[in-house]
């Protein structure tokens, strides 16, 4: 199911590597402006702002899933300006783990066929995690998740729980990036920094970049660097804009 | 792909109360389909089998149809006779193996009453060549012997010994009965599936002997009339019969026997070869049988527009899922193809299932359209051409299956991986 050939990625390069991308939903209403912005290899970067201020719409570009109206975003070393949609497609899948706020999981497969997935649509991934189904048992344990559960039908989990299965499922085959949009929005205080220990600690071990979106900074002292996304953002300083103008995160 | 297979079989299975449902409507609309189909078939099949191992049906010049229609259906009036001679002649012909003169224009309480010889009882062929077989009692023997098909008896509950009167002429309701002659039934044949069930069978001399003092449609007076026992002394060698089935020595010289007979100058003759004939008929009522057909492809259309109707109303509720799928490598064409897999699958169940269906209907139908038709229904391996419907129906379905697909394809491609709940 995969695409050919995957573009490998240069492995002294940065892993997120954007400049002068701007980005429009709608036309004349620029959503962001970012000159430059990079996060290198293993780096974690926590990233903070307002709501509708276009970190989601951020982390499309950075996943290959959006095209900048202009600019360059290299991931890896890969810049996927050059790269045609399937092509695309397929480095995400060889190369980036996603991980949404909630609902991240296929409800009629079970929490073992759901972590193994990304190993189904990227033969890279596949080749990396080894033993399929043992690699997903041990990120599932890795991510305090007992093996009772692992049969089980994804919509008899609670929500820390689903979130869990979608982490280990984002970290399956270590690919090099690990995008999280605010996965620990629907989490109490304390499964939220017992979940994101667990994943930093995965993500440490595998060498896996990760940036991290949310809303709530208190958890932002547990990362390597924290970014507002109104300082790399030009667009945000615009009163155009209802981006940028709302109230500020904390 | 089989990964992709996998993941519509598993969606599917999720929705198993809908996607059973749906399973459903296309297994009815399928069996419906293959039964109209298998009907059609067995239909033209029976329609075919009439008669058999006959070469050529003579008859006064007429059409090839209407000639056919009166001596083998039993339907309609000969216009005009032939000679008994010109049978007789023909007959006694070397190439000739053997010929059956039939002579029609009465009837028995709304059967036809047919005139013939012992020859129809040895030589007439229906189906794959099977020969007349009584269900009791023999072949008219006596003169005022008859031999009732199987439909008759049936119908009018009649067994070997039974007295009947003949009326003259064909209406249903004849007030100008032959009854100072009666007949005595002396046999009952076994079910053919043919118009032989609802005959009257006597011999030609019967005939000859019922019309005696029989003139323009009319009995004579009182004074003038022959009584039964009078009529067996007479002379009832016909003059004219209605037709008379041949069949040749060999088939070689079938076309030319036909040729000759249709070139007679005596007397305007008319021979026909009853599988041509028979065709012709067919196309002429095959447009019913076609309508049917079309009707039945118009429900199983029904049935897969029930199962678009099912996925695009699901495809919202989907949405979420498709993104899932995105956001862990699956291409949009990934999901394009898992909903056209979704429902090619739908239509593979549906068209299993309703094969299913067909045989169990048909295999519970049997013994009913036997006894109740005289139709045999034989339960055999799929034709080509059911296949082929089978395989057109999987085909649309995958087909159909394509304008969810596409829906869900520019979904995915205008979500992204933002999910929307
Ligand atoms: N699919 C879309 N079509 C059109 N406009 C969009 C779309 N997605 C986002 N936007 C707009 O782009 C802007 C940025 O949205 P985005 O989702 O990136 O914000 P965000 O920072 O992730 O917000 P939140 O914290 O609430 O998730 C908003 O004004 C939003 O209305
Ligand atoms: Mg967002």
């Amino acid at each position: 199911m995969t695409a050919g050939p995957v573009a490998p990625g240069v492995p002294t390069a940065p892993a997120i590597d954007l400049e002068g991308v701007t980005y429009a939903w709608v036309r004349g209403r620029t959503v962001l402006d970012i000159p430059r912005f990079t996060v290198a290899r293993g780096e974690r970067v926590f990233l903070k702002g307002p709501s509708g201020s276009g970190k989601s719409t951020l982390l499309g570009l950075v996943g290959g899933v959006l095209r900048p109206a202009a600019g360059r975003v290299a991931i890896l070393g890969q810049d996927l300006g050059g790269l045609s949609g399937a092509k695309r497609d397929a480095f995400r899948a060889a190369h980036v783990g996603f991980v949404f706020q909630m609902f991240n999981l296929v409800p009629y497969l079970s929490v073992l066929e759901n972590v193994v997935l990304p190993a189904r649509f990227s033969a890279e991934r596949r080749a990396k995690a080894g033993d399929l189904h043992e690699e997903a048992r041990r990120l599932l344990a890795a991510l305090g998740l007992g093996t009772d559960l692992v049969a089980r039908g994804v919509t008899q989990l609670s929500i820390g729980q689903q979130q869990r299965v979608a982490a280990a499922r984002a970290l399956l085959g270590r690919p090099e990036l690990l995008i999280a949009d605010e996965p620990t929005s629907a989490l109490d205080w304390d499964a939220r920094e017992s979940f994101l220990q667990l994943v930093m600690r995965e993500c440490a071990s595998a060498g896996t970049t990760l940036l991290f979106v949310s809303h709530d900074v208190s958890l932002s002292g547990l990362f390597d660097r924290s970014v507002a996304l109104a300082e790399i953002n030009r667009a945000a300083a615009t009163p155009a804009g209802d981006a940028g103008q709302t109230r500020s995160a904390a | 792909m089989s990964e992709l297979l996998r993941l519509a079989f598993a969606s599917l299975w999720n929705r198993r109360g809908t996607a059973a449902l749906t399973v459903f409507a296309i297994a009815v609309s399928v069996a419906l389909l293959l039964g109209v189909q298998k009907v059609r078939t067995e239909a033209r099949e029976s329609f075919a089998a009439t008669i058999s191992g006959t070469d050529l049906i003579v008859g006064a010049r007429s059409g090839p149809l209407n000639l056919l229609l009166y001596s083998v259906f039993r339907v309609g009036d000969a216009t005009a006779n032939v000679s008994y001679s010109v049978y007789e002649r023909v007959a006694r012909h070397p190439d000739v193996a053997w010929a059956i003169p039939i002579s029609l224009g009465d009837s028995h309480r709304g059967f036809r009453v047919m005139g013939t010889s012992e020859a129809y009882f040895e030589h007439y062929r229906f189906g794959r060549k099977r020969q007349l077989e009584f269900q009791a009692g023999k072949p008219f023997h006596d003169l005022y012997d008859a031999v009732v098909g199987a439909d008759v008896a049936a119908a009018l509950n009649y067994r070997v010994g039974d007295e009947i009167v003949i009326a003259h002429g064909i209406g249903n309701v004849s007030f100008a009965k032959h009854d100072d002659k009666p007949f005595t039934i002396v046999g009952v044949l076994a079910r053919t599936g043919t118009p032989v069930d609802r005959t009257v069978h006597v011999s030609l001399e019967a005939i000859e002997a019922i019309h005696l003092d029989w003139g323009s449609g009319m009995q004579a007076p009182k004074g003038a009339r022959v009584t039964a026992e009078e009529a067996r002394a007479a002379d009832l060698t016909p003059k004219t019969i209605t037709a008379f089935l041949v069949g040749m020595e060999s088939k070689a010289t079938v076309f030319m026997m036909q040729r000759a007979l249709n070139e007679y100058r005596q007397e305007p003759l008319l021979a026909i070869i009853p599988g041509v004939a028979l065709q012709q008929l067919w196309e002429l009522v095959g447009v019913a049988d076609r309508a049917l057909m079309i009707i039945a492809a118009f429900v199983v259309l029904a049935g897969l527009l029930g199962m678009l109707t099912a996925i695009l109303t699901s495809l919202n509720e989907r949405r979420r899922e498709m993104a899932i799928l995105r956001s862990v490598g699956a291409r949009p064409g990934h999901v394009f193809t898992l909903l056209v897999l979704e429902s090619g699958l739908l239509a593979l169940l549906g068209v299993l299932v309703g094969t299913a269906l067909t045989y169990g209907g048909l295999a519970a139908l049997q013994p009913w359209l036997e006894h109740r038709f005289g139709v045999f229904m034989e339960i055999g391996a799929l034709g080509g051409y059911d296949l082929g419907i089978l395989g057109a129906v999987v085909g649309t379905g995958l087909l159909i299956g394509a304008v969810p697909a596409w829906r869900a394809y520019r979904n995915s491609l205008a979500d992204g991986l933002t999910i929307r709940v």
